[in-house]
C-alpha cells in the first residue's frame, strides 16, 4: 500500500462506515441505543448515521436498557437485524437478563428454529481514571455464558470487517470495542488502532485470530488494547534480543484455539495480557487451552499480565499501577528466565 | 410550610458553596488539558458532571435533613453532598484521588461516600434506589428515626429498578422519598424523546402515593414540597415522589460540545441562574441583607479555597494502595 492510497480511519469511523454501508443494502438493520442518534454515540461509532437514515431506523431510546436489548431480541427474531448498544460494558447489570438468558439462549431454546441475528456493541476499557463503574473489560464474563459469539477489535481494519461480519451473522455477537483504541478527541488514542481501511465492504472471519507479529522465542497473546502493549513489549525485548511473536485474538468466541497452539508449539512459552480481572477469566481460558492440549509443548510456566482480582480505582497512579503495560509484560518475560 | 430567616440563609449559603465548588473544580480540571484536550490528564482526570443551576434541588430538600437520614445520589453529586454536609475537605481530596479523600481515591467524583452523614452515590442510572429503599425498610425494621431520600435525574425515570423500587417503597409503607432532578436532558437525549409523560409526578399514581410536580427551578418552592413529603415519611405515613423542574448550566460532563441543544437554549437558562434569583428575592424580602449576604458569598468562597487547598496538599494515594479495602476488615 503506497502512501497515497492511504485512508486512514479511526475505529469509531471504522463502524461507523460499516454499519451505514450495510444499511444501504439491508433495511432491516437499524440502530437503537442512548445517546447514537444527534450525538453519534458517545464513542463516535454512529456519527453520520442519523442524518443519512433519520430517527426511525436510527434510534435514541430512554435510559432503558432492559427494555431496548430485549426489544432487539424481539425485532431479530422477527425479521429485523438490529444493532444496539450498551454505553459502557459495565451497564451490563441493569440488562444482564436480555443478555444472557434471552438473547444468548433462544437459538438453543428453539432448537435453531429462530435466528437472533443481532449486534450488542459496548464500549470496555479504562486507564483514564473513570472510576471503578465506567472501566472494566469485562471480557470473560461475557465470553464465559455460550451463546454469544463475542468481537474485540484492536483496530480499525479488524473493526470494520468484524463490523460488517456481526451484522450480516444470524447469531448474536457482542462486538466491545476498548475506550482508549475508538479516536475520540477527548480521550487519548493508541496511535496502532488507527490504520488503512479499504472504502468498499468487507468482512472478517469471527473466530479466526491473527499472528500480528512473528517471533519465536514468546508468544504473546491477547486483543482489543492488549496487543498494542505487547507489540510494545515486543520491540523492547527485540533490543533484548529476544524475537515475540504477538497473537490478536480478534474474537473471544468462538476461540481460535488453533492459532494460540501453534504459535506455542513453536516458540515454547506463553504470556497472556489481559486487562479485565486476573481471576476465572481470559487469561486462564488461553493457558488452558494450550497445556490441556499439549503441555510438553512449553518450556516455562505461563505467564499472565492481567488486572488483579479488585475494582478499578479512581486514583490515576492505583489504576496505572493496576493496568497491564509494556513494562509488565517484559518484566514476566525476566521472571520466565529466572524461573 | 416556607422557610424561616435561618433555613434561607442556610439554603444561599449551601448554593453558593455548591456553586464556587464546582467553579473552582472546572478550572482545575482543565489544568494539564491543554492544548490538547484528554480527559485523562491534569490533577483531576476523568469525567466530571457539574451540578451548576441544580443548586435548589439540593438545598429545598436538605433543609429538612439531619446527618442521621440518608441520601444516595447520583453521578453528578457534588451540589447534593455539599447540601447534606458531607466533609468538603475530603469530598475534595476524594476529587483529586488523593490519600485523604473520603475513599482515599479509590472512588472518584462519581463514588462519594461518607458516613458520618449517611451519603453515597452511584454512577449507574437510577441504582441509588435500591439502597435508599433499603435504608428506609432498615430504619423501619429497626426502630430507628431518619428518612431516605433517593436523588436520580428525570433520566432514570425510564430504568427497570427505577420502578421496582418505588412499587417496594409504597407496597411496604417507607420512610422514603425519591427526588427527581427534571434538568430537561439525558445527556444529550431531550425528556420528551425519552419520557411518554411531561410530568414524572404522575407516575406516583402507578404506587398509590403522592407525586408533586415543582415548577421554575425555585428553591422555596422546593423547600415547601419536600417539607411536606419528609414530615409524611417521618410520621410512618409513606413514601412520596417530587419532580423538581431545574437546569443544568453545564454540560452533561466536561468536554460536552452541547451541539444538541436547541439555539439559545443555554443563554435563556443563564438568565434564570437561580443564584442571583435568591439573592433578589432573600434582599426583596428583607431576609437578609446586603451584608450578610456579601458575608455568606465571603465564607462560602474561602470554604472552598480551604478544601481545594487541602486536597492539593494532600499526598497522592500509594499506588499499592489499590490492592487492599476490597474486603471489611
Ligand atoms: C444504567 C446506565 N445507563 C446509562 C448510563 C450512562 N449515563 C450516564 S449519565 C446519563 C444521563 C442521565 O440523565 P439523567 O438521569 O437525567 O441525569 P443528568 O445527567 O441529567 O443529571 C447516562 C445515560 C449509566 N450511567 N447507567
Ligand atoms: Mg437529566
Amino acid at each position: 500500500m503506497t502512501k497515497s492510497n492511504e485512508r486512514k480511519l479511526t475505529i469509531a469511523r471504522a463502524m461507523a462506515e460499516a454499519t451505514a454501508q450495510e444499511m444501504r443494502i439491508d433495511p432491516s438493520v437499524f440502530v437503537m441505543g442512548e445517546d447514537i442518534g444527534p450525538l453519534g454515540g458517545v464513542y463516535g461509532n454512529t456519527r453520520g448515521l442519523i442524518e443519512e437514515f433519520g430517527a426511525e431506523r436510527i434510534r435514541d431510546t430512554p435510559i432503558s436498557e432492559t427494555a431496548f436489548i430485549g426489544a432487539a431480541v424481539g425485532a431479530a427474531q422477527d425479521g429485523m437485524r438490529p444493532v444496539v448498544e450498551l454505553m459502557f460494558v459495565d451497564f451490563f447489570g441493569v440488562c444482564f437478563d436480555a443478555i444472557y438468558n434471552l438473547m444468548a439462549k433462544n437459538i438453543y431454546f428453539s432448537g435453531g428454529n429462530v435466528k437472533v441475528p443481532m449486534v450488542l456493541m459496548t464500549s470496555t476499557g479504562g486507564g483514564y481514571s473513570d472510576g471503578g463503574q465506567h472501566s472494566q473489560c469485562l471480557y470473560g464474563t461475557f465470553a464465559h455464558l455460550p451463546g454469544m459469539k463475542v468481537v474485540a477489535p484492536s483496530n480499525a481494519y479488524d473493526a470494520k470487517g468484524l463490523m460488517t461480519a456481526a451484522m450480516r451473522d444470524d447469531s448474536p455477537v457482542v462486538y466491545m470495542y476498548h475506550k482508549g483504541l475508538q479516536g475520540m478527541g477527548w480521550l487519548g488514542t493508541e496511535a496502532g488502532a488507527t490504520v488503512h481501511v479499504p472504502e468498499e465492504p468487507y468482512t472478517l472471519e469471527i473466530g479466526k485470530a491473527k499472528v500480528v507479529r512473528e517471533g519465536k522465542d514468546v508468544s504473546i497473546v491477547s486483543c482489543g488494547m492488549g496487543v498494542h502493549n505487547a507489540l510494545k513489549a515486543a520491540k523492547t525485548l527485540e533490543a533484548q534480543g529476544v524475537s515475540a511473536e504477538v497473537v490478536d485474538l480478534v474474537s473471544l468466541v468462538p476461540l481460535d484455539r488453533d492459532t494460540i497452539r501453534a504459535s506455542v508449539a513453536k516458540t515454547g512459552r506463553l504470556i497472556v495480557v489481559d486487562e479485565d480481572y486476573m481471576s476465572y477469566g481470559l487469561s486462564g481460558e488461553i493457558i488452558a487451552s494450550v497445556t490441556e492440549h499439549d503441555i510438553s509443548v512449553l518450556k516455562a510456566a505461563p505467564k499472565r499480565v492481567a488486572f488483579p482480582d479488585v475494582p478499578i480505582p479512581f486514583a490515576r497512579v492505583m489504576e496505572q499501577f493496576c493496568l497491564p503495560n509494556p513494562d509488565k509484560i517484559v518484566a514476566a518475560w525476566d521472571e520466565m528466565q529466572a524461573a | 410550610m416556607s422557610p424561616t430567616r435561618e433555613e434561607q440563609h442556610w439554603m444561599y449559603r449551601n448554593m453558593v458553596t455548591s456553586r464556587r465548588f464546582e467553579e473552582a473544580i472546572a478550572k482545575i480540571y482543565f489544568e494539564g488539558k491543554s492544548p490538547a484536550f484528554n480527559m485523562a490528564n491534569g490533577p483531576i482526570p476523568g469525567e466530571m458532571h457539574l451540578s451548576d443551576g441544580q443548586e435548589p434541588v439540593a438545598v429545598g430538600v436538605c433543609a429538612h435533613l439531619t446527618p442521621e437520614d440518608v441520601v444516595t445520589a447520583t453521578h453528578r453529586p457534588h451540589h447534593q453532598a455539599i447540601a447534606k454536609g458531607v466533609d468538603l475537605d475530603k469530598m475534595a481530596a476524594e476529587i483529586f484521588g488523593k490519600k485523604t479523600g473520603l475513599s482515599g481515591g479509590r472512588g472518584g467524583h462519581m463514588h462519594l461516600f461518607d458516613d458520618d452523614v449517611n451519603f453515597a452515590c452511584s454512577g449507574i442510572i437510577a441504582q441509588g434506589m435500591g439502597p435508599a429503599v433499603g435504608a428506609a425498610l432498615s430504619r423501619k425494621m429497626q426502630g430507628k428515626p431518619g428518612v431516605a431520600v433517593a436523588f436520580v435525574g428525570e433520566g432514570a425515570v425510564n430504568q427497570g429498578g427505577w420502578h421496582e423500587a418505588m412499587n417496594l417503597a409504597a407496597v411496604w409503607n417507607l420512610p422514603f422519598i425519591c427526588v427527581v432532578e427534571d434538568n430537561g436532558w439525558g445527556i444529550s437525549v431531550a425528556k420528551k424523546t425519552a419520557s411518554s409523560i411531561a410530568s414524572h409526578a404522575d407516575r406516583a399514581a402507578a404506587y398509590g402515593i403522592p407525586g408533586k410536580r415543582i415548577e421554575g427551578n425555585d428553591p422555596y418552592a422546593i423547600f415547601e414540597a419536600a417539607g411536606e413529603a419528609i414530615a409524611r415519611a417521618r410520621a410512618g405515613e409513606g413514601p412520596s415522589l417530587l419532580e423538581c423542574e431545574t437546569y443544568r448550566l453545564a454540560g452533561h460532563f466536561m468536554g460536552d460540545a452541547e451541539a444538541y441543544r436547541p439555539k439559545g437554549e443555554k443563554d435563556a437558562l443563564f438568565e434564570k441562574d437561580p443564584i442571583p434569583k435568591m439573592r433578589e428575592r432573600l434582599l426583596a424580602d428583607g431576609a437578609a441583607s446586603e451584608a450578610e449576604l456579601d458575608t455568606i458569598e465571603e465564607e462560602s468562597a474561602a470554604r472552598v479555597d480551604a478544601a481545594i487547598k487541602f486536597a492539593r496538599e494532600s499526598d497522592d494515594a500509594a499506588p499499592e494502595d489499590a490492592l487492599t479495602r476490597v474486603f471489611a476488615a
